[in-house]
């Protein structure tokens, strides 16, 4: 697509804090995290529950502020303490519990965003996306409503919806959850087969270690709030995976030490907990 | 197949609603015309309120094969449309606005809630006092609570929506215009519609007391006519008229609202 030119998409994330209702509750969600993500890398945040991840998202979207440090996206300021630019098509997010418009079918919701933006008319971005759902093989569901549709396939529409817009960013947070076992090996097998057609940075939040480095060039492994950045893994594994690289020797390799890196955390969040109730 | 699947179930339904009815008239019947039940006697039975309802002559002038009656009707019919209908439209507009714009909703939210439970019937003298003559004044009666409950049913519409909603409408590159006509009116219809029905109800309700208090014509001036000249019977059958167009009227607003609502009665399948 944008052969030879450099894609855009690489964020880089400076000494970035969060303090929720500093004057009164005063809550600490992330401590000067820094770290950068590649244009087209598909970066993966994982951390214990609550720790913050959601937190950076926000950030990075612009649905909220930041309390110290600085985002830039592609060497904009997009996010500091006095700068923050509003939520666009440069920066796409997958919901938690997924936000497709119910009144809208699955060729209005995947249409909506061009149409609005008036990027596409109509009649462009009705074929465009009839095009994207004959690829995932998601023909014939068109003019059914999200809530005829099961969950997952409701997932794939919404990430159909977001990489229409064809934006710099796709950020996803716990796309999967809920999903069971079978249902996620076909979600990540259709993420990677999008991803590879054409690759755009992704920052994807997740629990699962296995979705984690299974999807991921880069699992950045968060602490219990406040969120640090505990460490980062690269993963080297070749594209386009298949399941069956689960099985190699270099996966397990990253596993343990992803699962480390997370069990250390898992432990003081859970002491932390205990600590709280008692 | 499910089309014969639904006749079925539907005719199943049928037959279960006219057994209750038919239940209800054999209680009513043997209370009063049959066993004379203390207090019953009093109440006219279903024959008697039958035989005047459908007479060619009947004590009261008033039956279906009379003018008068369905004059009664016209007017009645005529003063809740006239109100439903401004109830509406006002309604709906001033509930998203406060739902929309939260300043708005500062400036507004308490006078609402002052005005809201005031009796409908308590704006009669005002209602009298002001405005031009007795019609006007039934229908801004038959107008005021419903009027209010609408604002409220819409306002709670707004808020219900899902605020990843509006968030991904953001991200999708809306101007506000696209988010109030994409995310706020579908997402607050499904309330909206509830509020309507209410609404329907009390227009009824709030109708019937002003045409007894300040109407000339109506159903309700026309129940009270029969209060005071002790034809029951009148009294009886023209409560059952306000029953059958109080049904139909929430019929005809479920029906616009499925309507509307696809992917709601899609989901219930309805």
């Amino acid at each position: 697509m944008a052969d030879g030119q450099q894609t855009p998409g690489a964020i880089s994330i400076r000494h970035v804090s969060k303090i929720y209702d500093p004057e009164g509750v005063h809550v600490e969600a992330m401590r000067d995290c820094t770290f950068d993500i590649a244009a087209g890398e598909f970066a993966v945040i994982v951390g214990p529950s609550g720790c913050g991840k959601t937190t950076l998202l926000n950030a990075i979207a612009g649905f909220d502020n930041i309390t110290a440090g600085e985002i830039y996206l592609d060497g904009e300021l997009i996010s500091s303490t006095r700068h923050q630019i509003k939520p666009n098509v440069d920066r796409m997010v997958v919901f938690q519990n997924g936000a497709l418009f119910p009144w809208k079918t699955v060729l209005q919701n995947i249409t909506y965003g061009p149409i609005v933006q008036g990027r596409m008319s109509k009649k462009e971005a009705v074929a465009r996306a009839r095009e994207m759902l004959d690829m995932v093989c998601l023909t014939g569901l068109e003019d059914k409503y999200p809530e005829e549709l099961s969950s997952g396939v409701q997932r794939r529409v919404e990430i159909l919806g977001a990489l229409i817009n064809e934006p710099r960013v796709v950020m996803l947070d716990e796309p999967f959850r809920g999903l069971d076992a079978v249902a996620k090996t076909v979600m990540h097998e259709f993420l990677m087969q999008l991803f590879c057609a054409s690759p755009r940075t992704m920052f994807f939040i997740t629990h699962d270690l296995d979705e984690a480095i299974f999807l991921g060039n880069k699992v950045v492994i968060m602490t219990t709030r406040p969120a640090q950045i505990k460490k980062i893994v690269t993963v080297d594994l070749p594209w386009p995976r298949e399941h069956s690289i689960m099985n190699s020797k270099r996966y397990i390799d990253l596993k343990r030490e992803v699962l480390d890196a997370v069990h250390e955390e898992a432990k003081k969040a859970f002491e932390a907990g205990e600590r709280e109730m008692a | 197949m499910p089309g014969t699947m639904k006749s079925v179930s539907s005719f199943s339904q049928l037959l279960k609603a006219l057994t209750g009815i038919a239940l209800f008239l054999i209680f009513w019947e043997v209370s009063t015309a049959v066993l004379h039940l203390p207090r019953f006697s009093l109440l006219p039975n279903p024959v008697s309120v039958v035989k005047e309802w459908f007479s060619f002559t009947p004590v009261s002038g008033r039956s279906i094969f009379t003018a008068d009656y369905y004059l009664d009707i016209a007017y009645s019919v005529g003063r809740v449309m006239i109100a439903f209908s401004l109830a509406t439209v006002l309604g709906v507009s001033l509930g998203l606005m406060m739902g929309w714009n939260r300043i708005f909703y500062d400036f507004t939210f308490p006078l609402v809630e002052i005005f809201r439970p005031m009796p409908p019937l308590s704006w009669i003298p005002l209602a009298v006092l002001i405005l031009p003559g007795v019609e006007v004044s039934v229908v801004f009666v038959t107008f005021i609570a419903a009027f209010f409950a609408t604002v409220l049913n819409t306002l709670l519409g707004v808020f219900s929506i899902d605020k990843n909603y509006f968030l991904r409408a953001r991200c999708l590159g809306s101007k506000p215009i696209h988010i109030f006509t994409n995310v706020v009116v579908p997402g607050a219809l499904p309330f909206i519609f509830t509020g309507l029905q209410i609404a329907m109800g009390i227009a009824w309700l709030s109708l019937v007391a002003g045409e007894i208090i300040a109407g000339q014509r109506g159903l309700g001036y026309a129940i009270y006519e029969g209060y005071s000249l002790f034809q029951n019977d009148q009294v009886v059958y023209y409560m059952l008229t306000l029953g059958i167009l109080g049904y139909i009227s929430s019929a005809a607003i479920r029906a616009v609202g499925r309507r509307l609502m696809a992917w709601e009665s899609r989901r219930r399948g309805i």
